[in-house]
C-alpha cells in the first residue's frame, strides 16, 4: 500500500526467529517455576541435608 | 516413535547434547557454535543448516542465560552496548582483511594458523594465571553484588594500566570499575577484529578481554559477554534464516535441554571459586585449540577420520569440564554447609 515490498524469506525468518525467542522465554520462566518448586529440596539434597 | 515428525531417539540425543551445551555457556558464556556446528556437520546435515541451526541455537540460549545472569546482577547493559558498537567496527575491518587474505589465495592457512594460536595462547594465559595465583586470584565473591567496589589487587595488571588512562569521558561500570570510553571502544574494536577475521562469535576472546584489559569481575564479564551474543547471534541467525537453513527440528530440543543447562551453569558461577573458573576456561580452550589442530591437519593431509577425531575431543573436553564444574559446585554447596561450624570452632 505505501510502496513497500518485504518479501516472504523475510517475514519467514522472523517468524523462526520469534518462535526460537518465543520458545526461550517460555523455557526459562517453565524451568524458573520449576526451580522455585524443586530448587530448595535439590539443593538440601545436594548438601547432603 | 516420532513427535512432531522427527525422530523420538534424535530429540532425546539432541535435548542431552543441549543440556551439556547449556551447562558451559551459562558458566563461561562461550562455547554454543564452537561445540554444535562441528557435531552437525559430522552428523552429515548441510554447512549452511549446520552453521545456521548453531546460530539460531546460540541466539536462544544467550537469552535465556542472560535472563538467568541478569537476575543475579551480572550484566552491565552500559558496557554491552559499548562493546556490540566497537565489536561491530571491528568485525567490518576484520572481514576486509579476511577479504583481502582470500584474494591472494592465503585465507584458510592464516585464519586457522592464528585460530589454533589464540585459542592456545589465551588457555595458557589464563591457565597459568589462574594456577599461579591460586586461591588469591580468585578475589571476587560471585555471589556479591554486581556493584560491589572491586579490591585492588582483584584487578589484572593490564586492566589496571589501561583504566590509568583517563582520557574523558570516563564510565563507571559494574563493579566499581572507572574506565575511559575510548579503552572500551578500543577493547570492543580489537575483539571485534579478530572475531571478524576468525569467523567466530568471539566469546573467548571477550569475556576474556572483559576481565583482563578492563577489570570488570569475572561474572559479570561473563553475563555481559552473553548479552551481547543474543544480538550477535540474533542477527545472524535471522540473516541465516531469510535463505531458510535453520532448522527448527535441531534447534527447539537444543533449546529444551540447554535451558535446563544454562540455569545450572548460570548458577554454579555463584558457587564456584574465581580462580577455578579461570582453570577450566583455560582447559578448555587448549582442548579447542587442538580439536581445531587436529582438524586443520586432517585437511591438509586428506584424512576425514581426522574430523571425527576432532569432534571426539571436543565433545570430550565439554563432558570433562562440565562435569568438573557440576562436582565443584556440589563440594562448595556441601562446604558452605560446613563452614559456620568451622568458624564457630575458631
Amino acid at each position: 500500500m505505501f510502496g513497500i515490498e518485504i518479501s516472504q524469506g523475510v517475514v519467514d525468518g522472523a517468524t523462526l526467529i520469534g518462535i526460537v525467542l518465543l520458545e526461550a522465554i517460555l523455557l526459562y520462566v517453565g524451568y524458573g517455576v520449576l526451580e522455585k518448586l524443586l530448587g530448595p529440596r535439590l539443593t538440601a539434597f545436594l548438601r547432603g541435608d | 516413535m516420532e513427535v512432531f515428525g522427527v525422530a523420538l531417539s534424535l530429540l532425546v540425543m539432541f535435548s542431552g547434547f543441549g543440556l551439556l551445551i547449556g551447562l558451559l555457556f551459562g558458566f563461561f558464556g562461550m562455547g554454543g557454535s564452537f561445540l554444535v556446528t562441528p557435531a552437525l556437520l559430522v552428523m552429515g546435515y548441510k554447512t549452511d543448516v549446520a552453521v545456521a541451526s548453531g546460530l539460531a541455537f546460540v541466539f536462544g540460549t544467550s537469552v535465556i542465560a542472560t535472563l538467568k545472569h541478569r537476575d543475579l546482577g551480572q550484566v552491565d547493559y552500559k558496557l554491552g552496548v559499548l562493546m556490540i558498537a566497537g565489536t561491530t567496527a571491528g568485525i567490518e575491518v576484520g572481514k576486509i582483511g579476511l577479504h583481502w587474505l582470500q584474494d591472494i589465495g592465503l585465507a584458510n592457512t592464516v585464519v586457522s594458523v592464528s585460530y589454533v594460536f589464540l585459542l592456545g595462547a589465551i588457555g595458557v594465559f589464563i591457565t597459568y594465571n589462574a594456577v599461579k595465583g591460586g586461591d588469591d586470584d580468585g578475589g571476587v565473591s560471585h555471589d556479591a553484588d554486581g556493584d560491589e567496589e572491586l579490591d585492588a589487587d582483584d584487578i589484572p595488571d593490564i586492566a589496571k594500566k589501561i583504566q590509568s588512562y583517563r582520557v574523558p569521558p570516563m564510565m563507571k561500570l559494574r563493579g566499581g570499575v572507572r574506565v575511559s570510553l575510548w579503552m572500551i571502544l578500543s577493547v570492543a574494536f580489537l575483539t571485534g577484529l579478530l572475531s571478524g577475521f576468525l569467523g567466530v562469535g568471539g566469546g573467548f576472546i571477550r569475556m576474556p578481554a572483559l576481565f583482563y584489559l578492563i577489570g570488570v569481575p569475572v561474572p559479570v564479564a561473563v553475563g555481559t559477554d552473553l548479552f551481547e551474543i543474543v544480538f550477535s547471534g540474533g542477527i545472524g541467525s535471522f540473516l541465516y534464516a531469510i535463505d531458510g537453513a535453520v532448522d527448527l527440528a535441531i534447534v527447539a530440543p537444543l533449546l529444551a535441554g540447554s535451558a535446563l543447562g544454562a540455569r545450572m551453569g548460570a548458577a554454579a558461577t555463584s558457587l564456584v571459586e574465581e580462580s577455578e573458573i579461570k582453570v577450566y576456561f583455560g582447559v578448555m580452550l587448549l582442548l579447542g585449540a587442538t580439536a581445531v589442530a587436529v582438524r586443520e591437519v586432517g585437511g591438509i593431509v586428506e584424512m576425514p577420520v581426522l574430523d571425527l577425531v576432532s569432534l571426539a575431543i571436543i565433545v570430550g573436553a565439554a563432558l570433562l569440564v562440565s562435569g568438573a564444574v557440576v562436582v565443584s559446585s556440589i563440594r562448595e554447596l556441601r562446604a558452605e554447609k560446613t563452614r559456620p561450624a568451622a568458624q564457630t570452632a575458631d
